[in-house]
């Protein structure tokens, strides 16, 4: 199991606790937790399902950048952090 | 005359209301989210908010009880559009929602058209909860050469109806010329006989592909009279976008704004900004020009503007004229906002503290 919080940006499409979610990579957390909050995919994800750019996800302390972002491979109890990126202004 | 004006912002979505002078801020939405597109459809009362939330992307909010709650609906979206022409580029990806307009021959719900960065146009019939490229502009081989203009990215932001017969549509494109449809937006030409560009080399200044169009408007009551802010002067049409005449202004033919009289086609309204690289009002002195004559002649409109050290500059969607063509609004990248009452021969200064203003409109 994976643990996600998410940025109070986001509490209105997002969960605003820190959930636990069985998933092996990280778009996969996107489409779990997505179930229960649909509008949340496209608030981190574009058009064509791509990480948007000003999206900082941290995974065990590390920002993960891009598109391998999406398709980290968990490791067991990963802690990841959904924020936004300073550089979005 | 109008007493609802809705002003779209860096930093929410303001409404005022109030007659004359006396206009006052009555609502408040999405204050710190940049509000790019606002738009009242007359048909029904719904209103449409487009939000460009910067790290999480283009958003859009709709109320159906005037302003009391809102909802998310979809955003257009390029999932599965390919770039034709650019393989090498990335897909086409939804930026910004440039502009929203309907299309008052169309049944309520139906008919509501977004202008969006980059440089597509979308179609929806049901209250924004899905939209449709509308590919027969999309896929014209001519896209190819767009480019941005104010953006990275091409965008459309102006579409206008003929009110007579709502299939006729002019679109205006920064950067990508002004075109026209005649059947609801199912074929499209190109359309700048007339224009010209100086930003360009000698042998490509009337190229129609890159032409930058700032803003275009129709005159309701004449609708085959448009009038376009170009970011090389403006031009007017007689013959419903067909061809363009070059207009001169002073002090500046420069500008992003225009808006046109709803039953007087020889009245129009400009800011003008010096040209084109510094964008700020000539001698820092921010003042709007007017015609009452075609573009016979212009005036100065000062009275009641500053006088001195005033560096406003006027975006494409921040001048508007209601119903009746003596309401006027125009608001500014410093978040100054003035109002006239008499069609533009005095100006009241209503707030010169709001965020920067993208798009301001009477309802």
């Amino acid at each position: 199991m994976a643990t996600v919080t998410f940025t109070d940006r986001l509490r209105h499409v997002a969960p605003t606790r820190t959930v636990a979610v069985d998933a092996a990579r990280l778009l996969e957390v996107i489409d779990v937790i997505g179930r229960d909050y649909p509008n949340l995919e496209s608030y981190l994800l574009d058009d064509h399902r791509r990480l948007r750019k000003h999206v900082a996800i941290f995974v065990d302390g590390r920002l993960v950048r891009g598109q391998a972002a999406l398709d980290l491979v968990l490791a067991p109890g990963a802690d990841i952090y959904v924020m936004q990126a300073l550089s979005g202004g | 005359m109008s007493e609802r004006l809705l002003v779209a912002t860096r930093k929410g979505l303001f409404e005022l209301r109030g007659a004359g002078a006396a206009l006052e801020i009555t609502g408040r939405w999405f204050l710190g989210e940049p509000v790019t597109a606002v738009l009242r459809d007359p048909r029904d009362g719904a209103i449409y908010a487009a939000l460009d939330l910067g790290h999480f992307g283009a958003k859009l909010h709709r109320s159906d009880d005037d302003g009391a709650t809102w909802r998310e609906v979809a955003v257009p979206s390029f999932a599965g559009v390919p770039s034709p022409g650019r393989d090498a580029d990335p897909p086409p990806a939804l930026s910004m929602i440039w502009t929203l307009e309907a299309d008052p021959a169309a049944t309520a719900g139906g008919g509501l058209w977004a202008g969006v960065i980059p440089g597509g146009l979308f179609g929806s019939v049901d209250k924004g909860e899905s939209w449709t490229l509308n590919r027969g502009l999309w896929d014209q081989p001519m896209r190819a050469e767009w480019f941005g203009g104010g953006f990275d990215q091409p965008g459309v932001h102006s579409i206008s109806f003929d009110p007579r017969d709502g299939r006729k549509v002019a679109v205006g494109v920064s950067c990508g010329g002004a075109w026209l449809s005649d059947d609801g937006g199912e074929t499209w030409r190109v359309s700048i006989a007339g224009m010209w560009a100086d930003y360009l080399p000698p042998q490509e200044r009337e190229n129609p592909a890159t032409q930058d169009p700032h803003r275009i408007v129709r005159c309701a009551a004449a609708p085959d009279v448009l009038w376009t802010q170009h970011h090389n002067g403006v031009f007017r049409s007689v013959d419903a976008g067909l061809s363009w005449r070059e207009i001169a202004i002073a002090p500046s033919s420069f500008g992003f704004a225009v808006a046109v009289h709803p039953r007087d086609p020889d009245t129009a309204w400009f800011a003008p900004a010096t040209s084109d690289q510094q964008r700020y009002p000539v001698d820092g002195r921010f003042i709007l020009t007017r015609t009452r004559d075609g573009g016979a002649s212009f005036e100065r409109l000062t009275a009641g503007l500053p006088d001195h050290e005033s560096y406003d500059l006027v975006w494409r969607h921040a001048l508007d004229v209601d119903d009746t063509g003596d309401r006027l609004a125009v608001g500014s990248t410093t978040g100054s906002l003035w109002v006239s009452d008499d069609a533009g021969d005095r100006w009241t200064c209503v707030n010169a503290h709001l965020p920067p203003i993208a798009a301001v409109r009477w309802i």
